[in-house]
Protein backbone atom coordinates (compact mmCIF):
# COMPACT_ATOMS: atom_id res chain seq x y z
CA UNK A 1 0.00 0.00 0.00
CA UNK A 2 2.76 2.54 0.96
CA UNK A 3 4.83 1.72 -2.13
CA UNK A 4 1.67 2.20 -4.06
CA UNK A 5 0.76 5.83 -2.53
CA UNK A 6 4.27 7.02 -3.30
CA UNK A 7 4.25 5.87 -7.36
CA UNK A 8 0.51 7.50 -7.19
CA UNK A 9 2.16 10.53 -6.25
CA UNK A 10 4.83 10.40 -8.08
CA UNK A 11 2.65 10.35 -11.37
CA UNK A 12 0.75 13.50 -9.59
CA UNK A 13 3.49 15.53 -9.11
CA UNK A 14 4.52 14.33 -13.15
CA UNK A 15 1.08 15.55 -13.89
CA UNK A 16 1.12 18.67 -12.56
CA UNK A 17 4.46 19.19 -13.77
CA UNK A 18 3.93 18.59 -17.53
CA UNK A 19 0.49 20.75 -17.41
CA UNK A 20 2.24 23.65 -15.44
CA UNK A 21 5.24 23.52 -17.87
CA UNK A 22 3.02 23.34 -20.89
CA UNK A 23 0.60 26.59 -19.54
CA UNK A 24 3.74 28.09 -18.72
CA UNK A 25 5.63 27.71 -22.22
CA UNK A 26 2.12 28.24 -24.39
CA UNK A 27 0.71 31.09 -22.13
CA UNK A 28 2.72 32.52 -19.62
CA UNK A 29 6.00 33.19 -21.85
CA UNK A 30 4.07 35.15 -24.53
CA UNK A 31 2.57 37.30 -21.67
CA UNK A 32 6.01 37.88 -20.35
CA UNK A 33 7.62 38.59 -23.50
CA UNK A 34 5.10 40.85 -24.05
CA UNK A 35 5.78 43.23 -21.39
CA UNK A 36 9.56 42.43 -21.46
CA UNK A 37 9.52 43.73 -24.80
CA UNK A 38 7.52 47.17 -24.35
CA UNK A 39 9.55 48.08 -21.35
CA UNK A 40 12.89 47.08 -22.82
CA UNK A 41 13.96 50.39 -24.15
CA UNK A 42 12.90 52.48 -20.78
CA UNK A 43 9.46 54.01 -19.80
CA UNK A 44 9.75 56.66 -21.86
CA UNK A 45 10.11 55.09 -25.30
CA UNK A 46 7.24 53.02 -23.79
CA UNK A 47 5.04 56.05 -23.03
CA UNK A 48 5.79 57.64 -26.40
CA UNK A 49 4.34 54.56 -28.04
CA UNK A 50 1.17 54.48 -25.93
CA UNK A 51 0.55 58.03 -26.40
CA UNK A 52 0.64 58.26 -30.27
CA UNK A 53 -1.77 60.14 -31.83
CA UNK A 54 -2.42 56.87 -34.04
CA UNK A 55 -2.28 54.61 -30.77
CA UNK A 56 -5.11 56.53 -29.02
CA UNK A 57 -7.14 57.03 -32.04
CA UNK A 58 -7.32 53.48 -31.65
CA UNK A 59 -7.99 53.03 -28.53
CA UNK A 60 -10.66 55.23 -28.72
CA UNK A 61 -12.01 53.32 -32.14
CA UNK A 62 -11.73 50.05 -30.22
CA UNK A 63 -13.30 51.52 -27.03
CA UNK A 64 -16.08 52.52 -29.61
CA UNK A 65 -16.64 49.05 -31.34
CA UNK A 66 -16.76 47.41 -28.25
CA UNK A 67 -19.16 49.21 -26.22
CA UNK A 68 -21.38 49.06 -28.65
CA UNK A 69 -20.93 45.39 -29.02
CA UNK A 70 -21.30 45.16 -25.03
CA UNK A 71 -24.81 47.22 -25.79
CA UNK A 72 -26.36 46.34 -28.71
CA UNK A 73 -25.43 42.25 -27.36
CA UNK A 74 -27.22 42.91 -23.98
CA UNK A 75 -30.14 44.49 -25.67
CA UNK A 76 -30.71 41.14 -27.98
CA UNK A 77 -29.40 38.43 -24.90
CA UNK A 78 -31.95 39.67 -22.81
CA UNK A 79 -35.15 39.87 -25.30
CA UNK A 80 -33.65 36.27 -26.78
CA UNK A 81 -32.91 34.69 -23.77
CA UNK A 82 -36.60 35.74 -22.40
CA UNK A 83 -38.30 35.08 -25.59
CA UNK A 84 -36.92 31.24 -25.91
CA UNK A 85 -36.83 30.21 -22.09
CA UNK A 86 -40.23 31.88 -21.03
CA UNK A 87 -42.67 30.64 -24.15
CA UNK A 88 -43.10 27.34 -26.11
CA UNK A 89 -43.32 28.46 -29.79
CA UNK A 90 -42.94 26.60 -33.29
CA UNK A 91 -39.31 27.60 -34.49
CA UNK A 92 -37.69 27.77 -31.17
CA UNK A 93 -34.88 25.54 -32.36
CA UNK A 94 -34.38 27.46 -35.68
CA UNK A 95 -33.73 30.83 -33.58
CA UNK A 96 -31.29 29.12 -31.53
CA UNK A 97 -29.45 27.73 -34.27
CA UNK A 98 -29.32 30.89 -35.68
CA UNK A 99 -28.14 32.75 -32.81
CA UNK A 100 -25.23 30.65 -32.55
CA UNK A 101 -23.75 30.93 -36.23
CA UNK A 102 -21.72 33.93 -35.65
CA UNK A 103 -19.42 32.08 -33.61
CA UNK A 104 -19.16 28.88 -35.70
CA UNK A 105 -18.04 30.70 -38.44
CA UNK A 106 -14.87 31.80 -39.11
CA UNK A 107 -14.20 35.71 -38.76
CA UNK A 108 -13.06 35.74 -42.35
CA UNK A 109 -16.13 34.48 -43.69
CA UNK A 110 -18.31 36.97 -41.47
CA UNK A 111 -15.98 39.84 -42.81
CA UNK A 112 -16.81 38.24 -46.24
CA UNK A 113 -20.29 38.02 -45.89
CA UNK A 114 -20.58 41.96 -45.18
CA UNK A 115 -18.64 42.75 -47.91
CA UNK A 116 -20.65 41.41 -49.82
CA UNK A 117 -23.78 42.92 -48.01
CA UNK A 118 -22.52 46.44 -48.49
CA UNK A 119 -19.44 46.74 -50.66
CA UNK A 120 -19.28 48.02 -54.15
CA UNK A 121 -20.89 44.86 -56.17
CA UNK A 122 -23.69 44.71 -53.78
CA UNK A 123 -27.18 46.10 -54.81
CA UNK A 124 -27.45 47.87 -51.87
CA UNK A 125 -24.58 49.77 -52.29
CA UNK A 126 -25.90 52.36 -54.77
CA UNK A 127 -28.68 53.58 -52.25
CA UNK A 128 -26.12 53.54 -49.37
CA UNK A 129 -24.30 55.90 -51.61
CA UNK A 130 -27.25 58.23 -51.92
CA UNK A 131 -27.56 58.42 -48.06
CA UNK A 132 -24.12 59.00 -48.08
CA UNK A 133 -23.43 56.17 -45.89
CA UNK A 134 -20.07 54.15 -46.52
CA UNK A 135 -19.85 50.88 -44.25
CA UNK A 136 -17.13 48.67 -46.12
CA UNK A 137 -13.46 50.87 -45.20
CA UNK A 138 -15.30 52.80 -42.60
CA UNK A 139 -16.01 52.95 -39.26
CA UNK A 140 -19.85 51.14 -39.05
CA UNK A 141 -18.67 48.12 -40.71
CA UNK A 142 -16.25 48.00 -38.06
CA UNK A 143 -18.46 48.09 -35.13
CA UNK A 144 -21.12 45.72 -37.09
CA UNK A 145 -18.42 43.45 -37.88
CA UNK A 146 -17.63 43.53 -33.67
CA UNK A 147 -21.18 42.84 -33.11
CA UNK A 148 -21.42 40.49 -35.56
CA UNK A 149 -18.54 37.90 -33.87
CA UNK A 150 -19.77 38.83 -30.22
CA UNK A 151 -23.10 38.31 -31.47
CA UNK A 152 -24.59 35.46 -29.05
CA UNK A 153 -22.38 36.09 -26.10
CA UNK A 154 -24.53 37.30 -23.62
CA UNK A 155 -27.92 35.25 -24.92
CA UNK A 156 -25.16 32.11 -24.45
CA UNK A 157 -25.59 33.00 -20.59
CA UNK A 158 -28.36 33.97 -20.26
CA UNK A 159 -30.58 30.94 -22.21
CA UNK A 160 -28.63 28.19 -19.69
CA UNK A 161 -29.68 30.41 -16.09
CA UNK A 162 -33.08 31.01 -17.13
CA UNK A 163 -33.92 27.61 -18.62
CA UNK A 164 -32.64 25.48 -15.20
CA UNK A 165 -34.92 28.70 -13.72
CA UNK A 166 -38.18 27.58 -15.07
CA UNK A 167 -40.83 29.85 -15.13
CA UNK A 168 -43.07 29.20 -12.33
CA UNK A 169 -42.33 32.06 -10.12
CA UNK A 170 -43.09 34.69 -13.45
CA UNK A 171 -46.26 33.26 -13.91
CA UNK A 172 -46.68 33.30 -10.49
CA UNK A 173 -46.01 37.16 -10.43
CA UNK A 174 -48.20 37.39 -13.48
CA UNK A 175 -51.64 35.90 -12.32
CA UNK A 176 -50.47 38.16 -9.43
CA UNK A 177 -51.36 41.21 -11.55
CA UNK A 178 -47.46 42.33 -12.36
CA UNK A 179 -46.68 44.06 -15.48
CA UNK A 180 -44.01 42.98 -18.24
CA UNK A 181 -41.17 44.77 -17.04
CA UNK A 182 -41.68 44.45 -13.29
CA UNK A 183 -41.56 40.73 -13.69
CA UNK A 184 -37.93 40.95 -15.10
CA UNK A 185 -36.90 43.54 -12.59
CA UNK A 186 -37.95 41.73 -9.25
CA UNK A 187 -38.43 38.32 -10.00
CA UNK A 188 -36.13 37.38 -13.35
CA UNK A 189 -33.08 39.53 -12.83
CA UNK A 190 -31.51 38.71 -9.53
CA UNK A 191 -31.42 35.06 -10.96
CA UNK A 192 -29.75 36.40 -13.76
CA UNK A 193 -27.65 39.56 -13.06
CA UNK A 194 -24.42 37.30 -12.55
CA UNK A 195 -24.94 35.73 -15.62
CA UNK A 196 -25.39 38.86 -17.20
CA UNK A 197 -22.30 40.43 -15.73
CA UNK A 198 -20.26 36.90 -17.02
CA UNK A 199 -21.70 37.78 -20.54
CA UNK A 200 -20.72 40.99 -20.87
CA UNK A 201 -17.18 40.76 -19.45
CA UNK A 202 -16.74 37.61 -22.20
CA UNK A 203 -18.29 39.81 -25.00
CA UNK A 204 -15.69 42.70 -23.87
CA UNK A 205 -13.09 40.39 -24.46
CA UNK A 206 -13.80 39.22 -27.69
CA UNK A 207 -14.57 42.27 -28.95
CA UNK A 208 -11.54 44.19 -27.89
CA UNK A 209 -9.64 41.78 -29.48
CA UNK A 210 -11.26 40.79 -32.79
CA UNK A 211 -9.12 40.69 -36.08
CA UNK A 212 -10.15 39.05 -38.86
CA UNK A 213 -13.48 40.22 -39.38
CA UNK A 214 -12.82 44.03 -38.88
CA UNK A 215 -9.44 43.59 -40.58
CA UNK A 216 -11.20 42.62 -43.87
CA UNK A 217 -13.87 45.41 -43.50
CA UNK A 218 -11.48 48.31 -42.08
CA UNK A 219 -9.35 48.99 -45.14
CA UNK A 220 -6.33 49.89 -42.63
CA UNK A 221 -6.48 53.48 -42.88
CA UNK A 222 -4.18 55.16 -40.16
CA UNK A 223 -6.04 57.24 -37.66
CA UNK A 224 -9.54 56.05 -39.34
CA UNK A 225 -10.72 53.23 -39.13
CA UNK A 226 -7.60 51.04 -37.05
CA UNK A 227 -8.13 49.44 -33.93
CA UNK A 228 -6.01 48.45 -31.48
CA UNK A 229 -4.74 44.92 -32.95
CA UNK A 230 -4.52 45.85 -36.56
CA UNK A 231 -2.54 49.10 -35.34
CA UNK A 232 -0.59 46.42 -33.57
CA UNK A 233 -0.64 44.59 -36.89
CA UNK A 234 0.85 47.24 -38.98
CA UNK A 235 3.83 48.26 -36.70
CA UNK A 236 4.84 45.38 -36.08
CA UNK A 237 4.86 44.52 -40.01
CA UNK A 238 7.18 47.68 -40.10
CA UNK A 239 9.25 46.02 -37.69
CA UNK A 240 8.52 48.59 -35.15
CA UNK A 241 8.85 45.68 -32.43
CA UNK A 242 8.92 47.86 -29.36
CA UNK A 243 6.01 50.51 -30.51
CA UNK A 244 4.28 47.27 -31.42
CA UNK A 245 4.78 45.46 -28.15
CA UNK A 246 3.81 48.58 -26.00
CA UNK A 247 0.78 48.74 -27.90
CA UNK A 248 -0.08 44.87 -27.29
CA UNK A 249 0.75 45.53 -23.32
CA UNK A 250 -2.64 47.51 -23.27
CA UNK A 251 -4.87 44.71 -24.20
CA UNK A 252 -2.68 42.56 -22.57
CA UNK A 253 -3.27 44.22 -19.08
CA UNK A 254 -6.94 44.25 -20.28
CA UNK A 255 -7.07 40.55 -20.64
CA UNK A 256 -5.67 39.76 -17.62
CA UNK A 257 -8.07 41.78 -15.61
CA UNK A 258 -10.95 40.36 -17.61
CA UNK A 259 -9.62 37.05 -16.39
CA UNK A 260 -9.25 38.04 -13.06
CA UNK A 261 -13.06 39.48 -13.16
CA UNK A 262 -14.23 36.61 -14.26
CA UNK A 263 -12.77 34.16 -11.91
CA UNK A 264 -14.44 37.16 -9.22
CA UNK A 265 -17.85 36.83 -10.74
CA UNK A 266 -17.63 33.03 -11.12
CA UNK A 267 -16.52 32.66 -7.53
CA UNK A 268 -19.75 35.18 -6.24
CA UNK A 269 -22.34 33.71 -7.99
CA UNK A 270 -21.34 30.13 -6.94
CA UNK A 271 -22.45 31.31 -3.87
CA UNK B 1 -55.35 29.45 -31.17
CA UNK B 2 -57.03 30.99 -28.19
CA UNK B 3 -56.13 28.56 -25.82
CA UNK B 4 -52.42 28.99 -26.86
CA UNK B 5 -53.33 32.45 -25.92
CA UNK B 6 -54.15 31.83 -22.45
CA UNK B 7 -51.33 29.45 -22.08
CA UNK B 8 -48.78 32.38 -22.14
CA UNK B 9 -49.37 34.01 -18.65
CA UNK B 10 -46.20 35.88 -18.96
CA UNK B 11 -46.26 38.90 -20.63
CA UNK B 12 -43.96 39.87 -23.49
CA UNK B 13 -43.62 37.17 -25.95
CA UNK B 14 -44.60 39.43 -28.78
CA UNK B 15 -42.10 42.21 -27.98
CA UNK B 16 -38.92 39.67 -27.34
CA UNK B 17 -39.94 37.76 -30.39
CA UNK B 18 -40.16 40.82 -32.20
CA UNK B 19 -37.11 42.34 -30.80
CA UNK B 20 -35.36 38.94 -31.10
CA UNK B 21 -36.06 38.51 -35.11
CA UNK B 22 -35.65 41.51 -35.98
CA UNK B 23 -31.80 41.98 -34.55
CA UNK B 24 -31.26 38.64 -35.82
CA UNK B 25 -32.29 39.33 -39.59
CA UNK B 26 -29.86 42.09 -39.77
CA UNK B 27 -26.91 40.83 -37.97
CA UNK B 28 -27.43 37.24 -38.93
CA UNK B 29 -30.17 36.52 -41.51
CA UNK B 30 -29.67 39.29 -44.01
CA UNK B 31 -25.65 38.44 -44.23
CA UNK B 32 -26.20 34.98 -44.69
CA UNK B 33 -28.47 35.57 -47.32
CA UNK B 34 -25.89 38.45 -49.04
CA UNK B 35 -23.49 35.09 -48.98
CA UNK B 36 -26.08 32.95 -50.70
CA UNK B 37 -27.08 35.24 -53.12
CA UNK B 38 -23.88 35.85 -54.20
CA UNK B 39 -23.54 32.36 -54.29
CA UNK B 40 -26.32 31.47 -56.76
CA UNK B 41 -24.92 34.37 -59.29
CA UNK B 42 -21.76 32.29 -59.52
CA UNK B 43 -21.67 29.35 -62.24
CA UNK B 44 -20.88 25.88 -60.88
CA UNK B 45 -17.46 25.56 -63.03
CA UNK B 46 -16.07 28.55 -61.81
CA UNK B 47 -17.41 27.15 -58.42
CA UNK B 48 -15.28 24.02 -59.38
CA UNK B 49 -11.93 26.25 -60.53
CA UNK B 50 -11.88 27.71 -57.75
CA UNK B 51 -12.13 24.95 -55.58
CA UNK B 52 -9.66 22.81 -57.29
CA UNK B 53 -6.89 24.95 -58.14
CA UNK B 54 -3.88 23.99 -57.13
CA UNK B 55 -2.72 26.76 -54.17
CA UNK B 56 -6.58 26.61 -52.74
CA UNK B 57 -6.54 22.76 -52.08
CA UNK B 58 -2.91 23.12 -50.98
CA UNK B 59 -4.29 25.79 -48.57
CA UNK B 60 -7.25 23.81 -47.69
CA UNK B 61 -4.71 20.92 -46.55
CA UNK B 62 -2.35 23.00 -44.50
CA UNK B 63 -5.57 24.26 -42.48
CA UNK B 64 -7.06 21.03 -41.53
CA UNK B 65 -3.21 19.05 -41.23
CA UNK B 66 -2.17 22.20 -38.78
CA UNK B 67 -5.37 22.31 -37.11
CA UNK B 68 -5.87 18.53 -36.88
CA UNK B 69 -2.60 18.44 -35.30
CA UNK B 70 -2.88 20.78 -32.86
CA UNK B 71 -6.42 19.84 -31.94
CA UNK B 72 -4.89 16.06 -30.76
CA UNK B 73 -1.79 17.40 -29.17
CA UNK B 74 -4.60 20.00 -27.13
CA UNK B 75 -6.84 16.58 -26.54
CA UNK B 76 -3.87 15.22 -24.20
CA UNK B 77 -2.85 18.44 -22.86
CA UNK B 78 -6.25 19.02 -22.46
CA UNK B 79 -6.79 15.86 -20.59
CA UNK B 80 -3.82 15.55 -18.57
CA UNK B 81 -4.96 19.54 -17.36
CA UNK B 82 -8.56 19.10 -16.77
CA UNK B 83 -7.50 15.80 -14.43
CA UNK B 84 -4.53 17.80 -12.81
CA UNK B 85 -7.33 20.68 -12.13
CA UNK B 86 -9.85 18.02 -10.98
CA UNK B 87 -8.32 15.23 -8.72
CA UNK B 88 -4.57 16.87 -7.39
CA UNK B 89 -4.50 19.67 -4.29
CA UNK B 90 -1.35 21.32 -5.34
CA UNK B 91 -0.37 25.72 -4.74
CA UNK B 92 -1.05 27.68 -7.52
CA UNK B 93 -3.71 25.74 -8.73
CA UNK B 94 -6.61 28.52 -8.51
CA UNK B 95 -4.07 30.74 -10.31
CA UNK B 96 -3.38 27.91 -13.06
CA UNK B 97 -7.43 27.28 -13.79
CA UNK B 98 -7.89 30.96 -14.17
CA UNK B 99 -5.22 31.14 -16.65
CA UNK B 100 -6.92 28.16 -18.70
CA UNK B 101 -8.86 31.52 -20.47
CA UNK B 102 -6.43 33.16 -21.66
CA UNK B 103 -6.54 32.54 -25.04
CA UNK B 104 -9.75 33.55 -25.16
CA UNK B 105 -9.47 37.18 -23.61
CA UNK B 106 -5.79 37.79 -24.63
CA UNK B 107 -6.68 39.29 -28.43
CA UNK B 108 -5.30 36.71 -31.06
CA UNK B 109 -3.43 39.47 -33.02
CA UNK B 110 -1.39 40.16 -29.91
CA UNK B 111 -0.71 36.11 -28.86
CA UNK B 112 0.26 35.70 -32.63
CA UNK B 113 2.61 38.11 -32.37
CA UNK B 114 4.31 37.21 -29.11
CA UNK B 115 4.63 33.42 -29.88
CA UNK B 116 6.14 34.50 -33.44
CA UNK B 117 8.78 36.73 -31.55
CA UNK B 118 9.53 33.61 -28.96
CA UNK B 119 9.88 31.27 -32.05
CA UNK B 120 11.65 33.01 -34.75
CA UNK B 121 15.81 31.39 -34.77
CA UNK B 122 16.36 34.43 -32.78
CA UNK B 123 14.10 33.92 -30.52
CA UNK B 124 14.07 32.57 -27.05
CA UNK B 125 12.58 29.60 -27.90
CA UNK B 126 13.09 29.56 -31.26
CA UNK B 127 17.10 29.81 -30.70
CA UNK B 128 17.18 26.42 -28.97
CA UNK B 129 14.90 24.57 -31.38
CA UNK B 130 17.04 25.92 -34.37
CA UNK B 131 19.93 24.63 -32.64
CA UNK B 132 18.42 21.19 -33.45
CA UNK B 133 17.72 22.24 -37.23
CA UNK B 134 13.94 22.68 -36.37
CA UNK B 135 12.35 26.08 -37.08
CA UNK B 136 9.25 27.18 -36.08
CA UNK B 137 7.86 30.49 -37.17
CA UNK B 138 7.01 30.70 -40.64
CA UNK B 139 6.45 26.72 -41.06
CA UNK B 140 4.04 24.60 -40.69
CA UNK B 141 5.26 24.19 -36.85
CA UNK B 142 4.50 27.78 -36.19
CA UNK B 143 1.11 27.28 -37.43
CA UNK B 144 0.51 24.59 -35.40
CA UNK B 145 1.81 26.16 -32.00
CA UNK B 146 -0.55 28.99 -32.44
CA UNK B 147 -3.32 27.02 -33.13
CA UNK B 148 -2.51 24.85 -30.06
CA UNK B 149 -2.38 28.33 -28.38
CA UNK B 150 -6.28 29.09 -29.51
CA UNK B 151 -7.56 25.74 -28.86
CA UNK B 152 -6.44 24.98 -25.24
CA UNK B 153 -9.26 25.92 -23.25
CA UNK B 154 -11.93 24.35 -25.46
CA UNK B 155 -10.93 20.44 -24.54
CA UNK B 156 -10.12 21.45 -20.57
CA UNK B 157 -13.70 22.94 -20.07
CA UNK B 158 -15.48 20.00 -21.66
CA UNK B 159 -13.86 17.56 -19.85
CA UNK B 160 -13.43 19.26 -16.38
CA UNK B 161 -16.88 19.18 -15.37
CA UNK B 162 -18.11 15.33 -16.25
CA UNK B 163 -14.67 15.06 -14.12
CA UNK B 164 -16.18 16.16 -11.30
CA UNK B 165 -19.41 14.82 -11.48
CA UNK B 166 -17.72 11.38 -12.02
CA UNK B 167 -18.75 8.59 -9.47
CA UNK B 168 -15.45 7.48 -7.53
CA UNK B 169 -17.13 4.43 -5.94
CA UNK B 170 -16.77 2.05 -9.11
CA UNK B 171 -12.56 3.39 -9.45
CA UNK B 172 -12.80 2.06 -5.77
CA UNK B 173 -14.37 -1.35 -6.64
CA UNK B 174 -11.69 -1.47 -9.25
CA UNK B 175 -8.39 -0.44 -7.12
CA UNK B 176 -10.45 -2.91 -3.92
CA UNK B 177 -10.57 -5.71 -6.83
CA UNK B 178 -7.25 -5.04 -7.69
CA UNK B 179 -6.73 -3.25 -10.73
CA UNK B 180 -3.78 -1.57 -11.26
CA UNK B 181 -4.12 2.38 -12.05
CA UNK B 182 -3.13 2.48 -15.65
CA UNK B 183 -5.86 -0.50 -16.02
CA UNK B 184 -8.52 1.81 -13.64
CA UNK B 185 -8.12 4.87 -16.01
CA UNK B 186 -8.38 3.24 -19.36
CA UNK B 187 -11.09 0.86 -18.98
CA UNK B 188 -13.43 3.17 -16.15
CA UNK B 189 -12.52 6.56 -16.34
CA UNK B 190 -11.74 6.84 -19.95
CA UNK B 191 -14.63 5.91 -21.29
CA UNK B 192 -16.49 8.10 -19.72
CA UNK B 193 -14.48 11.15 -20.91
CA UNK B 194 -14.53 9.88 -24.36
CA UNK B 195 -17.31 11.87 -25.45
CA UNK B 196 -16.51 15.25 -23.31
CA UNK B 197 -13.00 14.76 -24.66
CA UNK B 198 -14.57 14.43 -28.54
CA UNK B 199 -16.36 17.55 -27.99
CA UNK B 200 -13.26 19.51 -26.68
CA UNK B 201 -11.30 18.12 -29.92
CA UNK B 202 -14.13 19.13 -32.16
CA UNK B 203 -14.89 22.50 -31.04
CA UNK B 204 -10.84 23.15 -30.98
CA UNK B 205 -10.73 22.15 -34.09
CA UNK B 206 -14.01 23.94 -35.63
CA UNK B 207 -12.27 26.95 -34.09
CA UNK B 208 -8.58 26.32 -35.21
CA UNK B 209 -9.97 25.86 -39.21
CA UNK B 210 -11.45 29.19 -38.95
CA UNK B 211 -8.26 31.01 -36.81
CA UNK B 212 -6.83 34.28 -38.49
CA UNK B 213 -5.75 36.90 -36.08
CA UNK B 214 -2.79 34.23 -34.41
CA UNK B 215 -1.51 32.27 -37.85
CA UNK B 216 -0.80 35.54 -39.74
CA UNK B 217 1.98 36.31 -38.01
CA UNK B 218 3.87 33.20 -37.49
CA UNK B 219 2.87 31.78 -40.75
CA UNK B 220 4.65 33.56 -43.32
CA UNK B 221 1.60 33.17 -45.76
CA UNK B 222 4.28 31.43 -48.55
CA UNK B 223 1.64 30.23 -51.13
CA UNK B 224 1.66 25.77 -51.15
CA UNK B 225 3.26 25.71 -47.55
CA UNK B 226 2.22 27.89 -44.99
CA UNK B 227 -1.01 29.50 -46.43
CA UNK B 228 -3.85 28.37 -45.15
CA UNK B 229 -7.47 28.78 -46.26
CA UNK B 230 -8.67 32.07 -44.09
CA UNK B 231 -5.66 34.02 -45.47
CA UNK B 232 -5.90 32.70 -49.11
CA UNK B 233 -10.09 34.66 -48.76
CA UNK B 234 -8.16 36.95 -47.26
CA UNK B 235 -5.86 37.95 -50.26
CA UNK B 236 -8.78 36.88 -52.78
CA UNK B 237 -10.83 39.84 -50.84
CA UNK B 238 -7.60 42.31 -51.35
CA UNK B 239 -7.49 41.48 -55.01
CA UNK B 240 -10.97 41.60 -54.98
CA UNK B 241 -12.00 38.48 -56.55
CA UNK B 242 -15.48 37.88 -54.68
CA UNK B 243 -15.94 35.19 -56.55
CA UNK B 244 -12.99 33.44 -55.42
CA UNK B 245 -13.53 34.24 -51.86
CA UNK B 246 -16.69 33.15 -51.31
CA UNK B 247 -16.25 29.88 -53.15
CA UNK B 248 -13.14 28.94 -50.27
CA UNK B 249 -15.33 30.36 -47.42
CA UNK B 250 -18.34 28.06 -48.84
CA UNK B 251 -16.35 25.11 -48.47
CA UNK B 252 -15.14 26.30 -45.15
CA UNK B 253 -18.68 26.67 -44.00
CA UNK B 254 -19.59 23.09 -44.91
CA UNK B 255 -16.48 21.78 -43.34
CA UNK B 256 -17.80 23.86 -40.13
CA UNK B 257 -21.31 22.83 -39.92
CA UNK B 258 -20.44 18.98 -40.36
CA UNK B 259 -18.51 19.43 -37.65
CA UNK B 260 -20.95 21.29 -35.82
CA UNK B 261 -23.37 18.40 -36.74
CA UNK B 262 -21.41 15.51 -35.16
CA UNK B 263 -20.21 17.68 -32.72
CA UNK B 264 -24.21 18.48 -31.43
CA UNK B 265 -24.69 14.50 -31.53
CA UNK B 266 -22.20 13.86 -29.32
CA UNK B 267 -22.77 16.41 -26.60
CA UNK B 268 -26.65 15.39 -26.71
CA UNK B 269 -24.94 12.09 -25.10
CA UNK B 270 -22.58 14.02 -23.23
CA UNK B 271 -24.99 16.48 -21.61
CA UNK B 272 -26.90 13.05 -20.59
CA UNK B 273 -23.86 11.88 -18.58
CA UNK B 274 -23.42 15.16 -16.52
CA UNK B 275 -27.10 15.73 -15.78
CA UNK B 276 -26.77 12.61 -14.07
CA UNK B 277 -27.68 8.92 -15.97
CA UNK B 278 -29.63 6.82 -13.24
Amino acid sequence: MDGKRKESSLVKWLLIDISALFLGVMLLLPLGIVIWQSFKQGIAVYMKAVTDKYTVSAVLLTIEATVTAVIVNTVFGLFAAWCITKFKFKGKKLISTLIDIPVTVSPVIAGLMFMLLYGKQSALYPYLQKMHISVVFAVPGIIIATVFVTFPFISRELIPVLETHGTDEEEAAALMGAGGFTIFRKVTFPHIKWALLYGIVLCTARAMGEFGAVSILSGHLRGKTNTLPLHIEILFNEFQYVPAFAVSSILVAMAVMILVLRSVIEAVARR
Amino acid sequence: MRKKKNKRVIPGFGISLGVTLTMLGFMVIIPMAALIIYTSKMSFSEFVNVITGKRVLSAFYVSIITAFTASLINAVMGLIIAWVLVRYNFPGKRIMDGMIELPFALPTAVAGMALTYLTTDNGVIGSFFSKFGIHIAYTRIGITVALIFVGIPFVVRSVQPVLEKLDGSYEEAADVLGAKRMTIFFKIIFPELKPALFTGFGLAFGRCLGEYGSVVFIAGNKPYYTEIAPLVIMSRLQEFDYTAATSIALVMLVISFVILFINSMIQARNTRIVTGRQ
